[in-house]
């Protein structure tokens, strides 16, 4: 019922429109203004296109100005301090192009709308000026673009020697990151090994995997060189930590990477947003099927002190996972031991939960079982 | 004037008298294909637009009951009245495919080529009236299917407009990437073969048809962006084709082109060496110059109406050709520009980071030409002129965001965030759709012989215009805010959990903004059978096609084809010194404010410059039977 009174009043609206419609335009063949160059109307445009140039431009300055904390997300990393720089120059150089062209724009149709008294002037070209306004933007573009290149130059080169190394590999829909452990070396991964158990392909005939940790968030050291290697299971996917500026894509089959250096712990920042409930926060940026929106990870940073200690609580994957420790060929199985310290006892557990403890002395037995 | 004389000439002598079918069905004639184009564009922009409207609706009121849209959107929506997340990406998909291609690649470039190329250059019709109907059938065709996918089970391609693989390659990936995909690629590869038959069509007019006169450098600025438009076309269309081959040989046949080292489903895959990088090269070598595709012939139909609704030539003729062609080349080595973040080797960024920079340098120049035609001119404000100077606007606002996304170091951040979406709508979209309005505002007459009213398209153009920045404008900040694209929603993250007012404000602009485009529609059918009856030459403009005939037949011209003596922007020419002595005050007041092209010199000696008066006797020489025509 509520449907169908909805739907005579629309259709009620849209008749009333089409008859002032009808009158309007008889009026105009009344008036005969269908001859004319132009009507009344050609002032009201013009003085329309002057009243739309101070709301918007009026709005614009409010709104930036009120809400400037709220497009502005807080800034944890080095090389972002260099991007955001970049970002406020371009937009300052574009701002003030903006404005002046706008305002050129939106105040001609108010000096010179149509007067039949008056001709317009015939320029049809004029060197100087063509010249003026090739070369200027030339030049303001070449200083953007070199002071970019140098930016870009310095976040893409190589990664310091010492820098923390992470793998982090993205899947439908879920990211996963891996630590190199004490070694600091990655283990080999085909994804051919993939499986249920070993959901990155590790290889574990390569001794480098023996004390590789996959935790549950990714923490990193405050102040240090940080490598994210990326790479991906099934489709692209986009590694995009906003408030370290950072995004590089995760494909499949080409590992990519991406090095930075935070600058805030979670703590600091959490004191600085005055938020107690604040994380940084790992996003996909690049379309990857249904679950795209939902690829979170929580990034925490770490003063380089407590990351070391979180480190070295985390349980290595062939010590948390038996049938991980089962893919070790045996002639290896002592090292794996040693190095993925699978002796290690509960009060290194801090993040796993009461299942994982028990699993981790089953684990244990096993593999002292098995020497 | 000569256009009267030769409207009373016996009109009927070209015209085919076929039936229906040939007429207006399978027609050859360029001005019932430019219609054809037209409508099926008209259309195709409101199921587009439809769908934007959905998911705005999605993204500004997440949790509104979406059950009303059960009728239409069936199981995609569910028991709670929630949108299918996949869905949602389908909707994505769609509406960047048809925006993209169907409405501002055939519909623009197909309306305005066909019906201007032939009239505005003096031919009776497209080199090949054949290959142009051809053009028109393989885009509907094409059409078809990709309307018949979105109707699909599994839903229509769903991996965004851009289709990357894997996740297009892999029907496990996604339902859309199924028999959707198969058909996204199907419908696409007929319409590539669409708009080559018509670029070539579009080429070849230009070059070969030119009526006597008119040289190169005489071409209105329409024309030449046509023309550039249809290269650009020719050369980038297909190293698409090539892409969506390999796609399908990936998909079907079990190839890897561009798949490797895939876990999926619970099973490795097979493929190994390929390389997703590789089609993303591929696609973006066409979907940049595509941007182009898009741009060009907006620019082109805006520096024709600005110049002669400003009563001014146009500033910088030679200019505006050049930032063309410059902006023609350029289009082809920007591509990379896409694909900072994608891994591709860093030192790839900064040649493309640099070549990408320059071509913010022609479009510069454009901007400051159509600023100073405006400058002391005699402004009317047709809404052809209103959705030009609107036109301008966008232009302005999107390309100067052009200059973040461009610089590779500012990309990382804003790259995939709604800080690109604003940019591309206004700069690429919104500016691209609005040169295609005010094209229909301003051809509307010769189209149809009758006028469309003024008034609502006024009422048209201020809607849309504030509508379209309210969508857009807002959508910057919201990028900044680092807000990714293609999102379903934002609540899982913290970071991204603002914005839900402006978000909401956004869909509600976006909603009266496509309601607004009803005011068009009633306009455009409603005149074309009510309006009040055209003039021969509505605007006062001094391009060939206003010679013809009010409804001009086949063949255009009744009689001879006129030809072209001077360039087309002789509007408020200054009468010269000889003569402002000889001619009274009142004289000088009275006379016309234009001078077609096809009037020759001879006739115009109050203002015609020292090196134009030497053309007369050129004029003679050459040809005295126009002179005779022209007497008669």
């Amino acid at each position: 019922m509520f449907q169908v009174v909805i739907g005579i009043g629309i259709l009620l609206i849209v008749l009333i429109l089409f008859m002032l419609f009808r009158i309007g335009t008889l009026l105009d063949v009344v008036k005969g203004s269908g001859q004319k160059t132009v009507t009344k109307s050609n002032k009201v445009n013009a003085l329309l296109f002057f009243v739309f140039l101070i709301l918007g431009f009026g709005s614009i300055f409010v709104y930036s100005y009120v809400y400037f904390d709220d497009y502005n997300i807080p800034l944890a990393s080095e090389h972002g301090a260099d991007t955001d720089f970049l970002f406020w120059v371009t937009m300052v150089i574009t701002g003030v192009v903006f404005f002046i062209t706008h305002i050129l724009l939106f105040v001609f149709p108010m000096k010179y709308s149509y007067n039949e008294k008056r001709k317009a002037l015939f320029f049809p070209e004029n060197h100087k000026l063509e010249l003026i306004w090739t070369v200027v933007p030339a030049i303001v573009l070449s200083i953007l673009i070199f002071s970019g290149l140098k930016v870009w130059g310095e976040i893409t080169s190589k990664a310091p020697e010492d820098a923390e190394v992470i793998e982090v590999m993205g899947q439908q829909f879920a990211w996963t990151p891996r630590y190199p452990g004490a070694d600091n070396k990655l283990g080999e991964f085909d994804y051919r090994l993939i499986s249920v158990d070993n959901k990155m392909g590790v290889d574990f005939s390569d001794e480098g995997s023996y004390d590789d940790f996959i935790p549950r968030e990714i923490h990193l050291p405050k102040g240090k060189p940080v490598l994210f290697k990326i790479r991906a299971r099934d489709v692209i996917h986009s590694v995009f930590a906003p408030h370290f500026r950072v995004k590089m894509d995760a494909v499949p089959g080409m590992p990519t990477s991406f090095h930075f250096v935070p600058t805030k712990t979670t703590q600091e920042m959490r004191n600085e947003t005055e938020n107690p409930e604040f994380n940084y926060e790992l996003a996909c940026a690049e379309i990857c099927g249904r679950g795209h929106f939902a690829m979170r990870m929580i990034i925490v940073v770490d003063t380089p002190e407590d990351y070391e200690k979180w480190k070295s609580e985390q349980m290595s994957l062939v010590a948390q996972n038996e049938t991980l420790f089962g893919l070790v060929p045996d002639d290896k199985k002592e090292l794996a031991i040693i190095k993925g310290k699978v002796e290690v006892k509960e009060e290194v557990v801090t993040e796993s939960s009461e299942e994982e403890i028990i699993e981790t002395e089953e684990n244990l037995e096993e593999a002292q079982a098995s020497l | 004037m000569s256009t009267e004389d030769t409207m009373h000439n016996n009109e009927h002598d070209h015209e085919h008298h076929g039936n229906f079918w040939t007429t207006y069905v399978f027609s050859t004639d360029h001005k019932i294909i430019a219609k054809q184009f037209l409508i099926s564009g008209i259309i195709w922009a409101l199921l587009g637009g439809a769908l934007s409207v959905i998911f705005r609706l999605q993204l500004g009121f997440p949790d509104m009951d979406l059950t009303w849209l059960k009728p239409i959107l069936g199981e995609w929506i569910d028991m709670q009245g929630k949108l299918d997340p996949e869905f949602y990406l389908a909707l994505v998909t769609m509406h960047g495919t048809i925006m993209v291609f169907f409405v501002l690649t055939a519909g623009l470039s197909g309306t305005f080529s066909n019906f201007l190329i032939p009239l505005q250059i003096g031919a009776r019709d497209m080199a090949s009236g054949f290959m142009n109907m051809l053009s028109y059938w393989f885009f509907f065709v094409s059409g078809v299917i990709m309307f018949i996918s979105l109707f699909l089970e599994t839903g229509p391609a769903s991996g965004g407009w851009v289709i990357y693989p894997p996740l297009s390659a892999l029907p496990q990936a996604m339902s859309g990437s199924g028999l959707g995909m198969t058909m996204w690629l199907l419908a696409m590869a007929l319409f590539i073969v669409s708009t080559l038959l018509g670029g070539i069509n579009y080429i070849t007019t230009i070059i070969n048809l030119r009526t006597h006169g008119m040289t190169f450098t005489k071409l209105p600025l329409t024309i030449w962006a046509f023309f550039l438009t249809a290269i650009i076309g020719l050369l980038s269309f297909p190293v698409l084709l090539s892409a969506a081959l390999l796609l399908i040989f990936d998909r079907s046949f079990g190839t890897s082109f561009y798949l490797s080292e895939i876990y999926i489903g619970g099973e490795a895959l097979p493929n190994i060496g390929g390389s997703p990088i590789l089609f993303q090269h591929l696609f973006w070598f066409l979907g940049h110059p595509e941007v182009y595709i898009v741009l060009l012939p907006s620019l082109g139909i805006t520096s024709e109406i600005i110049a002669t609704n400003s009563r001014k030539p146009i500033f910088g003729y030679r200019a505006m050709i050049g930032s063309m062609m410059g902006i023609a080349i350029l289009s082809f080595v920007v591509w990379a520009h896409h694909m900072f973040v994608t891994g591709m080797n860093p030192f790839l960024g900064s040649i493309f980071t640099l070549l990408t920079l320059i071509i913010a340098i022609p479009s510069a120049v454009k901007v400051f030409n159509y600023l100073t035609t405006l400058w002391k001119g005699n402004l009317v404000f047709t809404p052809a002129m209103l959705f030009s100077i609107g036109l301008v606007s966008y232009f302005i606002s999107g390309g100067l965001t052009g200059l973040f996304m461009g610089n590779s170091a500012i990309d990382i951040q804003m790259h995939d965030t709604y800080f690109i979406v604003a940019h591309f709508h206004l700069v690429m979209g919104s500016a691209a759709f609005f040169g295609m309005l005010a094209g229909v505002y301003h051809w509307f007459p010769k189209m149809f012989g009758r006028m469309m009213d003024a008034k609502l398209g006024y009422v048209h153009f201020w809607l849309t215009f504030i509508g379209v920045y309210l969508i857009f404008f807002p959508m910057h900040y919201i990028g900044m805010a680092g807000f990714p694209r293609r999102y379903y929603s934002w609540t899982n993250f913290d970071t991204f959990n603002g914005f839900t007012d402006l978000n909401m404000f956004v869909s509600v602009a976006a909603i009266v903004t496509f309601i607004a485009q009803f005011i068009f529609l009633f306009n455009f059918f409603y005149s074309m059978f009510k309006g009040r009856r055209a003039t021969a030459n509505p605007w006062k403009s001094t391009t060939l096609e206003w010679t013809t005939p009010i409804n001009p037949g086949h063949g255009n011209w009744p009689g001879d084809i006129p030809k072209v003596y001077r360039w087309p922007y002789d509007l408020s020419k200054p009468v010269n010194e000889e003569y402002s002595k000889k001619l009274s005050e009142k004289e000088i007041q009275e006379m016309p404010d234009f001078i077609p092209q096809s009037v020759p010199f001879s006739k115009t000696p109050e203002t015609n410059f020292q090196n134009e008066n030497e053309l007369i006797a050129l004029e003679k020489e050459e040809n005295k039977a126009i002179v005779v025509n022209e007497e008669k």
